[in-house]
């Protein structure tokens, strides 16, 4: 039983440390800022669900062992996992909305179909973005 | 005790390359968007860092730490993309 939890516990800190790995080499070598937020916002939720989850287990597994402790550290983990659920895609949104109004055009896009639908409360002004060097 | 203690340090270790990959793009990034993705990233691990942190050492603390820190840098990230925007606030 405990051996089984042990090897669940190493299988899934595997995988959250694989896809936090990718985020980083997606972040490096992605050509353009929305494929990028693919890699650094996606893969670091789905790794950080794995790398909770492992934790979260063995919280509940030292609470069955008697631990009082680890029901906290559980419960905790829980609200830490719950916060980056919620606030993490609301960020990655809110990035991608602001590159697109802000001027920054996808890596080798020609037409551009959101063009027209900028929201009408935007000023004429707008922030000075350095061209893409690609 | 928790155990898994000197596992949980080796994925910190490898968290940490992946936050200075991070940074790198921080760093090197064209425009401010890339930036504020790459802020962003490093946001994330450090939160999963602080987890870690607190079940190697078995302090739930530090879990408490990185709620608020989640939710602090989710307000900056988003008011950082409205700076962006530009517009009225």
């Amino acid at each position: 039983m405990i051996g089984i939890i042990t090897v669940i516990v190493y299988i899934l800190l595997a995988i959250g440390i694989f896809f936090n790995i990718l985020a980083g080499i997606g972040l490096l070598r992605f050509p353009d800022v929305y494929t990028r937020l693919h890699a650094g916002t996606k893969c670091t939720t789905f790794g950080s669900i794995f790398i909770i989850g492992s934790v979260i287990i063995l919280g509940l597994k030292s609470w069955y062992l008697g631990n009082v402790n680890g029901s906290v550290l559980a419960v905790h983990s829980i609200g830490a996992l719950i916060a980056i659920l919620f606030t993490n895609p609301t960020g990655a949104h809110a990035i991608a909305r602001a590159a697109h109004i802000s001027g920054v055009k996808p890596y080798g896009a020609i037409v551009d179909d959101l063009e027209k639908r900028k929201p009408a409360t935007k000023k004429t002004t707008k922030p000075k973005v350095k061209e893409e060097k690609a | 005790m928790i155990g898994l203690a000197t596992e949980y340090f080796i994925i910190l270790i490898i968290l940490s390359l992946a936050a200075i990959m991070a940074v790198i793009r921080i760093v090197l990034g064209p425009t401010a968007p890339d930036r504020v993705v790459g802020l962003d990233t490093v946001n994330t691990i450090v939160i999963v860092s602080m987890v870690i942190f607190g079940a190697a050492f078995e302090e739930v603390i530090y879990i408490d730490v990185a709620i608020v820190y989640a939710l602090l840098s989710f307000i900056s990230t988003l008011f950082i993309a409205k700076y962006l925007q530009g517009g009225d606030y």
